[in-house]
């Protein structure tokens, strides 16, 4: 088990703020109003699947959320929507609006919105096999709002997270689920996001590694990174999230302080398919 | 042994035109998965282009070559901007198609502009060699080796080190994954189709050296390419050149040492012979990658 421990982020790192760009907002941005903010949307595959059907949500500034929901529900769909690769899956959005940063957002393309600090972990980590773990940061660099910054942010999260530093030559195929999991994140932050969307991050870890990803998004939030985190299962949700939406097959079906809402057997029982809080089954065997 | 070496040569300064024409088909299909079958066609345009710079325009033979690449290279990242990308969303059989419908149009409008007889390259080398014990070395073939080795050590340096070649293989590797961390992928298309029409531009020209010519039918080398492209796996630029060399080297060889049973014309039949031979044991290719299904 030490490679799992090895994911566990060093929490006393730097307080710069290089590692999210908190310090970069927008003088003229609306100060009441929030970070991203979803009103009524409706999302169509192929012209019929209707995948989600009047859903609002939003994420304060630096603020914390969960989006919770049973398989198909439309979790993922909600964050193409927000991250403009719905078109990349075929499906369109075809009412409501979505707003980031005071901005309509809903016609921008996937990389301008990474520049513009929308930052995403896809489900399945879907790090780069053949590339190695340095290069896979790199491209996580492309559209950084901050390139000239490229290594500052590099050392920073390399500290954050110094397994990334011990493996950085390897292909990133060879590392552990876990440690893939970590460098996605990672890859992720090197474009110095605002709102950093995460899919299923826990999905297929052991529990004592999602405690770990627990700890690294809490530090990461405390740096100043929004946070929007889609989950099945709870055990993440309840460490790292302030507040929580449930959505059932494409509608909010409820929201609340994420405590509240995990608290009520009725929701964990009835939409997140799980009697007790362990919802996968690499915890269940353990 | 000096017919042997004569061979030699000769199939590596060929296996050098199959390595261009390959490495531009497979700079294309790994990024994007589309099979662009106007590859052949573009070689043609590298032809005629240099032709018409050097010969019409009277340009130095260099800066002829240089003004090819770089026209060349344009049109085809215009030609991925312009027609490819309104596409986007569609089944890859769609962009496919397309390509099959842009060498129908090149193939026809070459003879159109140019007219259909053979065209002089303005070349400086022509049929002048040097003499090697017994080996004759043309100079066309010379500088279409060294050319050829210039032009891949510099798109490997690219591809591994530069930010655009990262960029290439991560969006080979996963496009969306590519799309989501903000690589811009439709910049990284247009730039494959670039690259696709750079190296036709020097392939096109070495292929209308001596003893060939300007012509319309330079184009065919695609099909004669087809094997290298097979053998050295679609979506593999190293293969493409091992591909490549190999299949030149097959088919001349073939052609001098074949015995007469076999027929004239076995020499453009043994890279297809060689090409299935490979395929049975290795079915994607020297270096091609099998498709995962991702879980
Ligand atoms: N590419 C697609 N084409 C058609 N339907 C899709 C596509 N992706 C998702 N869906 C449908 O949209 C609904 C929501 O899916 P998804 O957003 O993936 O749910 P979740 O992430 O909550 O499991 C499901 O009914 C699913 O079948
Ligand atoms: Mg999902």
């Amino acid at each position: 088990m030490s490679q799992e421990e090895e994911v566990r982020p060093v929490t006393r790192g730097p307080s710069v703020g290089a590692v999210t760009g908190a310090q970069q907002t927008p003088a003229h941005a609306p100060v009441s109003s929030a970070l991203l903010e979803v009103d009524e949307l409706r999302v169509t595959y192929g012209g019929a699947v209707l995948a989600l059907d009047g859903v609002s949500f939003s994420v304060p500034e630096g603020g914390t959320v969960a989006l919770l929901g049973a398989n198909g529900a439309g979790k993922t769909t909600a964050l193409r929507a927000v991250t403009g690769l719905l078109r990349f899956h075929g499906g369109q959005v075809t009412a409501g609006s979505i707003r980031f940063a005071g901005r309509s957002i809903a016609r921008a393309d996937a990389a301008t919105l990474v520049g513009s600090g929308i930052g995403q972990v896809l489900e399945g980590r879907r790090v780069f096999a053949d590339l190695t773990v340095a290069e896979n940061l790199r491209v996580g660099a492309f559209a950084g709002r901050a390139r000239r910054r490229e290594r500052e942010i590099r050392q920073e999260l390399l500290e954050l997270f110094p397994i990334l530093a011990e493996r950085a030559d390897q292909p990133a195929g060879l590392l552990s689920g876990g440690q893939q999991q970590v460098l996605a994140i990672a890859r992720a932050l090197m474009a110095q996001p605002r709102l950093l969307l995460l899919d299923e991050p826990s999905l297929g870890l052991a529990p004592r590694v999602v405690a770990e990803i627990g700890q690294a998004l809490r530090t990461i939030n405390e740096r100043g990174c929004a946070l929007l985190l889609v989950e099945q299962s709870t055990a993440l949700a309840m460490r790292a999230t302030e507040h929580a939406y449930l959505l059932e097959t494409g509608r909010i079906r409820t929201h609340a302080s994420t405590a509240e809402m995990l608290s009520d057997e009725r929701v964990r029982a009835s939409y997140l398919g799980a009697p007790a809080v362990l919802g996968h089954p690499e915890e269940v065997t353990r | 042994m000096t017919a042997f070496l004569q061979l030699l040569f000769q199939g590596v300064a060929l296996g050098c035109i199959y390595a261009l024409v390959a490495l531009g088909f497979t700079v294309v299909y790994r990024a994007s998965k589309v099979i662009n079958f106007a590859q052949g066609s573009l070689l043609l345009v590298g032809a005629y282009l240099v032709s018409f710079l050097a010969t019409d325009l009277n340009l130095p033979f260099v800066a002829a070559v240089v003004g090819a690449i770089a026209l060349l290279a344009t049109g085809g990242a215009v030609f991925q901007m312009t027609v490819l990308r309104r596409m986007l969303g569609q089944p890859v059989f769609v962009l496919v198609m397309i390509t099959i419908g842009l060498s129908i149009v090149i193939d026809s409008s070459i003879p159109a502009i140019f007219g259909g007889n053979a065209r002089i390259l303005g070349d400086p080398w022509g049929a002048s060699a040097v003499h090697v014990g017994g080996v004759t070395l043309n100079w066309v073939r010379i500088w279409t080796v060294v050319c050829t080795g210039l032009i891949l050590a510099l798109y490997f340096a690219f591809d591994r080190f530069s930010r655009y070649g990262l960029a290439m293989r991560a969006t080979a590797a996963d496009e969306e994954a590519a799309l989501a961390v903000g690589v811009p992928v439709r910049r990284v298309y247009a730039l494959t189709w670039a690259i696709a029409g750079g190296v036709a531009a020097v392939g096109g020209l070495f292929l209308a050296g001596f003893p060939s010519s300007v012509n319309p039918s330079l184009g065919d080398v695609a099909l004669r390419a087809f094997p290298a492209i097979i053998l050295g796996g679609l979506d593999s630029p190293p293969g493409a050149v091992v591909g490549g060399i190999t299949i030149g080297i097959v088919e001349v060889m073939s052609s001098g040492y074949a015995p007469g049973w076999l027929g004239n014309d076995f020499s453009s039949v043994a890279p297809y012979v060689v090409m299935i031979l490979v395929l049975l044991s290795r079915p994607y290719g020297l270096f091609g990658t099998r498709p995962v299904e991702r879980v």
